[in-house]
């Protein structure tokens, strides 16, 4: 019998129909195309009168076949495929045919994109009637979920799904949590000590009953799907057993190796081979250094083992694999800071007094190599002017053409501490003012009243080379005042360079891993930038905090408690419906050759050894259809996406060029 | 390695030192530089404000000059390399002014096709073509203990960014490291040198070269390194000017990257066009260099 098959072009408004003639093209495919018994062309199909259009005519007209010509099927396939289940069709015999962000979106000439959209109703009809009814399968969401990054977007994501009674596993890769926030001094606007109110939530989230953490760990590798994911964690060895480490710190007292702290103290203070990165670290267990340590380098020393009465320092201790089921991934990656030598012409490593903006919150911090003293690079003169240059390596196209958006908040702070600490005068060179969050403006007003002085221009260069009296010995900052139109030079004691949030450098990387794409920037791509900011393209997979776009505190906390509200629902839900669009084997024909088991990239093919054939796991299958093309002896198929199915489709693009060769054009093929 | 030479008319006159030096450290390099036959003048800056197509056409016949089977062209003055670049880049972008050109061209018989020729600066050719290894290998006489600064200037890194960094230049900066010089890291070394500004306003302009001069003293150069005729003949033959002027007792030698670098590879100096600078290089040189 042939099937019925209803066609519905949507005009999206303006969005298609500005571009396609949707009327002809719905008439065009009545009159043409075979099987058609509906075409009908709407303004808005996804509205609840389009969906009732649709529902009506497979009542009324026996379709047995739905396609819809709208936008793509990431929008509202969902929406259609709901409409023909209420109508009693399976959901799987509707097609989607994107002729927006395909046809209208891209096209300039209204004749031919009418064509392409003929063109792809056209291989849809031919697709959709080959379709075969099927059924969603149900997966049960195991309630853990591992979180990546332990700043406080991730401890945020963390404590809210560990208080809500789910197990959560914490993997964070520096040996402590915290993340940046536990190098910064205060916050903004309120300038609470970020200490305060950071370090009961990691010593919280450490001792939670259902919180499992990894520190000093990374994760290596993700399989399986929304609600059954299997993942690998490498956790480094720290040369220190985490069973026995009491964390009194004698064997850091005692290490007689000294080093350079690039990492927590960025460069301004020192640590020991043997070190916890700071004292609030959690958890409070050290990590051998092993490029620093003298017993590892050199065969001698072996001191922090004979400090410690509980025996714990393990020079022997070898990296650990540890292999999990979770439901759902949570990214809470964070950022890197822009490195500022990229921009030479502001002196940052030449000049010895140019700072970074994180270099200057551990020298604010009263638990910093200077124990909150202010002064310049040689430890001890205090500044009396100070100039914050804004926007280093941010809204700059040779760099990031994003703006960081904490920078000028940020500024705002370090401007008022060095008033308050140092009574120096501020000078902030800035492009814009961006305080556009609750307080942050009255933060703004705030320092123009304590007298910091703000001029609106980007910073040319940073130099020693003085050419007017009262230069001497000063960092000169040459900027275009654009408010006074004119070239001005300030002479100041100490620069802070107002770097860049960057991703980090393996978020492509580990995004791939996950499944999860990145902006061209590096940033995690939400599934949708306003309606779905924390949810991904991949089901399960989330994204919380800075890796998802340069943010502050307030808005990587609200993300990650969002993206933890996220998975609650999917754990209180219990199951998840999982696409039955799948790959099966044809046990009769398979001769047991095993090619298929490698393809896999979701190790979703197993072997039966007693019968000598591949099995495909359902559960495991994501439908990328690998094996199938691989297959030797062709009997896998790809559900939904069958050779017969694909080959109609390809017929029905071709609709104009069989017309044509018709005509006798065919020699030529 | 070989290369279409476009050698300019300051190398001819004031610039000799460059044009001896530039020949004999191609000789020692292995660079084969293939002078352009019947070349004809740049223009330098001033062409441009007059007549663009004019200015085009005179450049652009150069650019035609270069034999079908070269397809790089180098050049050592600043100037001129910027404007054989320039003029090829007008011409790939604007077709209209192309075939302008194009059509002046034909009445001597002439055409170019934009891209054809890959316009270099010497410094390009010998740091990034020639490069590290090969040069290290050549150096027979270390610049131990001498202090350089490299100066840069405005045309060779800006606006094309493509040479190095257009506002902190570093490749002459390695080059001397490779000779086993003492790099002069001091911040000036792009700003300019003023250009032609002596011949209009020499207030303005004095007070550009003593910017340069005063930073160079402050890093405390031993000698000045140039890649272009006119910053080494601003800060070289106007020098004692500048000090009438501001009152300063400035003595800096300011000698072109090549001549150095014929010494680091052994070519005696007096191949190298030493002595024609104003303020003499010769004791600063031979008291550093003896001293190792």
């Amino acid at each position: 019998m042939a099937e019925r098959v209803g066609v519905y072009v949507c005009h999206c408004g303006s969005n298609i129909a500005g571009m396609v003639d949707c009327e002809a093209v719905a008439r065009w495919a009545k009159e043409n195309v075979s099987d058609v018994a509906v075409s009908r062309d709407y303004k808005f199909m996804c509205s609840s009168l389009g969906q009732a259009m649709i529902e009506e005519d497979i009542r009324k007209e026996g379709l047995t076949r739905v396609v819809v010509a709208a936008c793509s099927p990431h929008l509202h396939e969902k929406t259609f495929r709901r409409a023909c289940s209420n109508a009693g069709l399976n959901p799987y015999l509707m097609q989607m045919c994107n002729i927006r962000e395909h046809v209208s979106w891209v096209a300039q000439e209204r004749d031919p994109a009418t064509e392409k959209a003929k063109s792809l109703i056209s291989a849809a009809v031919a697709r959709v009637k080959r379709q075969e009814p099927l059924e969603p399968m149900k997966v049960g969401v195991n309630p853990r979920t591992l979180v990546v990054g332990g700043g406080i977007a991730g401890l945020q994501a963390t404590l809210e799904l560990a208080d809500a009674g789910y197990p959560v596993v914490l993997v964070e890769r520096s040996p402590s949590i915290g993340g940046h926030m536990a190098q910064f001094d205060k916050t903004f606007p309120t300038l609470d000590c970020s200490a305060c109110i950071l370090t009961p939530k990691m010593s919280e989230a450490y001792q939670h009953e259902n919180v499992t953490l990894y520190s000093y760990a990374e994760l290596e590798e993700v399989s399986g799907s929304v609600g059954a994911f299997k993942v690998r964690i490498r956790k480094r060895a720290r040369s220190v057993r985490e069973d026995l480490c009491t964390g009194c710190g004698a064997c850091i007292e005692k290490c007689p190796r000294k080093v350079v702290d690039n990492d927590f103290e960025v460069g301004l203070g020192y640590r020991k081979a043997i070190y916890m990165p700071f004292p609030q670290a959690v958890p409070k267990i050290p990590v051998i250094d092993r490029e620093n340590c003298t017993w590892f380098q050199r065969g001698k020393c072996r001191v922090c083992e004979k400090m410690c009465q509980p025996g714990a320092i393990d020079y022997d201790q070898q990296d650990e694999i540890i292999e999990l089921d979770v439901g759902n991934i949570i990214l809470a990656t964070g950022w890197k800071l822009f490195d500022c030598r990229k921009i030479p012409q502001y002196g940052y490593g030449r000049l010895a007094n140019v700072f970074t903006n994180m270099e200057f919150e551990r020298l604010c911090n009263a638990a910093g190599p200077t124990s909150g003293k202010i002064v310049l690079r040689d430890g001890k003169t205090e500044p009396r002017s100070v100039a914050i240059v804004h926007c280093v390596g941010s809204r700059d196209k040779n760099h990031n053409e994003h703006c960081s958006a904490v920078c000028c908040m940020a500024a705002l702070k370090f401007g008022h501490l060095v008033l308050e600490k140092t009574g120096a005068e501020v000078y902030s060179f800035y492009i814009d003012m961006r305080t556009n969050q609750k307080m942050y403006e009255e933060f703004y007003c705030r320092l123009l009243e304590e007298g910091m002085h703000f001029i609106r221009g980007r910073v040319a260069e940073i130099t020693d080379a003085a050419r007017m009296p009262g230069e001497e010995g000063k960092l000169i900052i040459q900027c275009e005042d654009t408010l006074l139109g004119r070239q001005r030079r300030i002479p100041v004691d100490m620069v802070i360079l107002m770097g860049a949030l960057e991703p980090q450098a393996d978020a492509k990387e580990l995004g791939l891993k996950c499944g999860i794409s990145c902006s061209m920037a590096g940033w995690y791509t939400e599934r949708h930038p306003k309606l779905d900011p924390v949810a991904t393209m991949t089901d399960g997979v989330f994204v919380a905090g800075a890796c998802q776009g340069a943010k502050d505190i307030p808005a990587a906390v609200a993300q990650g408690a969002a993206a933890a509200a996220r998975v609650m629902g999917m754990i209180t839900k219990g199951t998840v419906e999982i696409e039955p669009v799948v790959a099966s084997i044809d046990e009769e024909g398979c001769s047991g050759c095993r090619i298929c088991n490698n393809m896999c990239p979701y190790n979703a093919i197993e072997y039966d050894a007693g019968r000598n054939v591949s099995r495909v796991i359902t559960a495991l299958c994501k439908g990328c259809g690998t094996c199938v093309a691989a297959c030797p002896a062709g009997v896998i198929t790809g559900s939904h996406f069958n050779n017969e199915q694909i080959g109609a489709e390809i017929e029905g693009i071709l609709w104009d060029a069989r017309a044509a060769a018709g005509r006798g054009a065919a020699a030529a093929v | 390695m070989k290369y279409a030479f476009y050698p300019g008319c300051s190398l001819e006159v004031n610039a000799a030192a460059y044009d001896v030096s530039v020949r004999a450290v191609a000789r020692v390099l292995g660079v084969e530089l293939v002078e352009l036959d019947d070349w004809n003048c740049c223009g330098a800056t001033e062409y441009f404000s007059q007549d663009e197509l004019t200015a085009c056409a005179v450049i652009a016949r150069n650019l035609a000059l270069v034999e079908p089977s070269m397809n790089q062209l180098t050049a050592p003055c600043a100037a001129c390399f910027l404007n054989l670049k320039k003029v090829d880049r007008l011409m790939a972008e604007h077709p209209d002014l192309g075939g302008k050109i194009n059509e002046a061209l034909a009445a001597g018989g002439l055409h170019y096709d934009p891209g054809r020729v890959r316009v270099r600066h010497l410094l390009e050719v010998i740091h990034t073509d020639v490069g590290e290894e090969a040069i290290k290998a050549k150096v027979v006489r270390p610049l131990t203990g001498l202090r350089v600064a490299p100066y840069y200037g405005c045309q060779v890194v800006r606006p094309y960014k493509d040479v190095d960094d257009p506002e902190y230049p570093v490749k002459m900066d390695e080059l001397f490291r490779w000779l086993g010089a003492e790099v002069v890291d001091y911040p000036v070394k792009s700003h300019c040198c003023g250009g032609h500004m002596t011949q209009i306003s020499e207030p303005e302009a004095f007070e550009l070269i003593r910017r340069l001069l005063q930073s160079a003293l402050e890093y405390d150069t031993d000698v000045i390194a140039c890649l272009c005729p006119m910053c080494q003949l601003n800060m070289d033959a106007y020098q004692s000017r500048v000090n009438g002027m501001f009152n300063t007792s400035f003595h800096i030698p300011v000698l072109y990257f090549t001549q150095l670098l014929g010494l680091a590879l052994g070519v005696p100096e007096k191949d190298l066009g030493f002595g024609k600078e104003i303020v003499s290089a010769g004791p600063v040189i031979h008291a550093k260099l003896a001293a190792c």
